[in-house]
């Protein structure tokens, strides 16, 4: 399996919407303990629309390109259809399917988000 | 001396191709591959001699109990204990250490009195102290490094009090690989209270070296089976007689009763009274095994193996450019294992891109997340060594890193 193909290796190299965002109005931060990814999200949401986002934290590749492909994804989505996506949007994104070691890298992002436009 | 390129001829999984490739495997610190004579003495009791031990009145029955009771002698032999009636079969070098902390939290330390453990512990040896001494207003004071990695003699002097029960620490570090210098800490907790006992977590000792409990002075030493070539599933606890003696049971059923009437119970003696139900008896039988086939090399020869590719493995990795690996530089006090980080490249996709080329390795904080924690690192790739390890495997490992450079670069 050739996990890292150029767009992973893309996202992960130049992040895309990495940083801090002011005015962000939402905010949450994930953990996986296990493996020491970390992410934060910081969201502008307005009329439960993703206005802007921005991701910092540290992790694998997998998980650093999970963030920036989502990111770019979920801007100007409603809140209600971040809400229905899953393991296999996320998988779309990448290009690929993913061991049960590596879903998590993979998720946490999106688990951030979701967490982030519910709170 | 052996060579390890014969050795792995007695290893059916070395044997095995995945995409056509052979293995490289790494990861013996978490657990060691099986030798065919431990798989075949496994089955050799699921085959010819399945019976409960210690009950039948029949020849299989006998047979079992005979080989169950043939390892306990050998455990006792291969770390240089007087007597058989001083090991216990457990699950895991885990429950090896809960034993030993219910007994004495539940029954004989007291609100007040301390603990010491050491911040390079596995979660085992870590975790069941601070739980139930947290439960129990036990205090666990926790042994830190010095500026040099290691652990100081120095700093017993403040730990180590009257109040002092207990010392726990490993003998070889799971993440460091640091080999401790058991026999001087042991003299050292002794020297400044006579009574404090001492644990030794040996899981990563015992298998890569000559250990010689008389050697030691500890009180208890616990270990795990699979770490040293034989079955998943069976841990050993070796402790002082007198103190297994007086010890109260862990788990209550069977097989660990002499008498039970409706109010009352009389428990067998050590080691069987901490054996409640029926054992893992295939498992005790393929340890064996597995400490004869050790005992043929020689510890001896598994420890200068083992020190060949300490040696090998710095010379290499130290030329790789934004490697760097935890530990001491000195071959003499470490054991297989490097835990790396490599700059630009986290831990999961080092071996990921290994695993490409079936080189494999663990990532993450190996049951370590205290000393992680204390030296500022989130996350390893760990590449460890045991007697089928050759130097092309550490070439591959090396020659695997330079791709998850280039990949990354």
């Amino acid at each position: 399996m050739d996990l890292y193909r150029e767009n992973i290796l893309d996202h992960y190299k130049h992040p895309r919407n990495f940083g801090h965002l002011d005015g962000a109005n939402v905010v949450s931060e994930e953990v996986n303990m296990s493996c020491g990814d970390k992410i934060r999200i910081e969201i502008l949401l307005d009329d439960k629309m993703i206005k802007d986002i921005r991701f910092s934290g540290e992790g694998c590749a997998i998980n650093q390109a999970s963030a920036s492909m989502l990111t770019e994804k979920v801007k100007d989505m409603s809140s209600d259809e971040i809400m229905k996506l899953e393991l296999k949007d996320v998988e779309h994104l990448l290009g690929t399917t993913l061991t049960p070691s590596r879903v998590k890298c993979a998720l946490l992002p999106l688990e951030a988000i979701q967490k982030a436009i519910q709170s | 001396m052996f060579d390890p390129k014969t050795i792995q001829k007695d290893f059916p999984q070395l044997k095995r191709k995945i995409n056509g490739k052979r293995i490289v495997y790494l990861d013996s610190t978490a657990t060691s591959l099986k030798p065919q004579s431990v798989i075949d003495k496994e089955n050799e009791y699921y085959t010819k001699y399945t019976a409960n031990v210690f009950r039948g009145i029949y020849a299989t029955s006998e047979e079992a109990t005979a080989a169950y009771e043939g390892s306990r002698e050998l455990t006792a032999t291969f770390i240089g204990a007087t007597s058989s009636d001083e090991i216990v079969f457990t699950r895991n070098t885990s429950e090896s250490i809960n034993l030993v902390a219910y007994s004495f939290m539940f029954n004989e330390f007291a609100s007040g009195d301390e603990v010491v453990t050491t911040v390079m512990e596995h979660h085992s040896n870590f975790v069941p102290w601070q739980q139930l001494g947290g439960e129990r207003g036990i205090g666990v004071r926790v042994w830190g490094l010095d500026e040099g990695g290691l652990l100081n003699l120095a700093d017993l002097n403040q730990l180590v009090t009257r109040k002092t029960r207990l010392v726990a620490v490993t003998a070889v570090s799971n993440v460091l690989g640091t080999v401790n210098p058991i026999t001087e800490i042991v003299r050292t907790v002794k020297r400044l209270n006579p009574s404090c006992l001492v644990l030794v977590d040996a899981a990563q000792a015992v298998p890569h070296m000559p250990v010689n409990i008389g050697d030691w002075g500890a009180d208890f030493v616990a270990f795990s089976s699979h770490k040293m070539l034989g079955p998943t599933g069976v841990g050993v606890l070796w402790g002082k007689r007198e103190l297994l003696e007086d010890m109260k049971p862990f788990n209550y059923g069977g097989e660990m009763i002499a008498e039970v009437h409706i109010d009352r119970t009389v428990f067998k003696p050590a080691p069987h009274k901490f054996e409640a139900g029926t054992p893992h008896i295939a498992g005790v039988i393929g340890l064996g095994a597995a400490i004869n086939y050790l005992t043929t090399l020689g510890m001896e020869n598994v420890r200068k193996h083992e020190k060949e590719l300490v040696e090998y493995a710095m010379e290499k990795l130290n030329s790789i450019e934004g490697l760097s690996y935890l530990g001491p530089n000195d071959s003499s006090i470490r054991g297989g294992v490097f835990a790396c980080t490599l700059k630009g490249a986290h831990p999961h996709d080092v071996a990921q891109v290994l695993n490409e080329d079936n080189i494999f390795i663990r990532a993450g904080n190996h049951c370590a997340q205290p000393l992680h924690e204390h030296l500022g690192v989130v996350s390893t790739a760990r590449a460890s060594f045991y007697i089928y390890t050759t130097k092309e495997d550490i070439d591959a490992l090396v020659e695997g890193i330079q791709k998850v450079k280039r990949l990354f670069s």
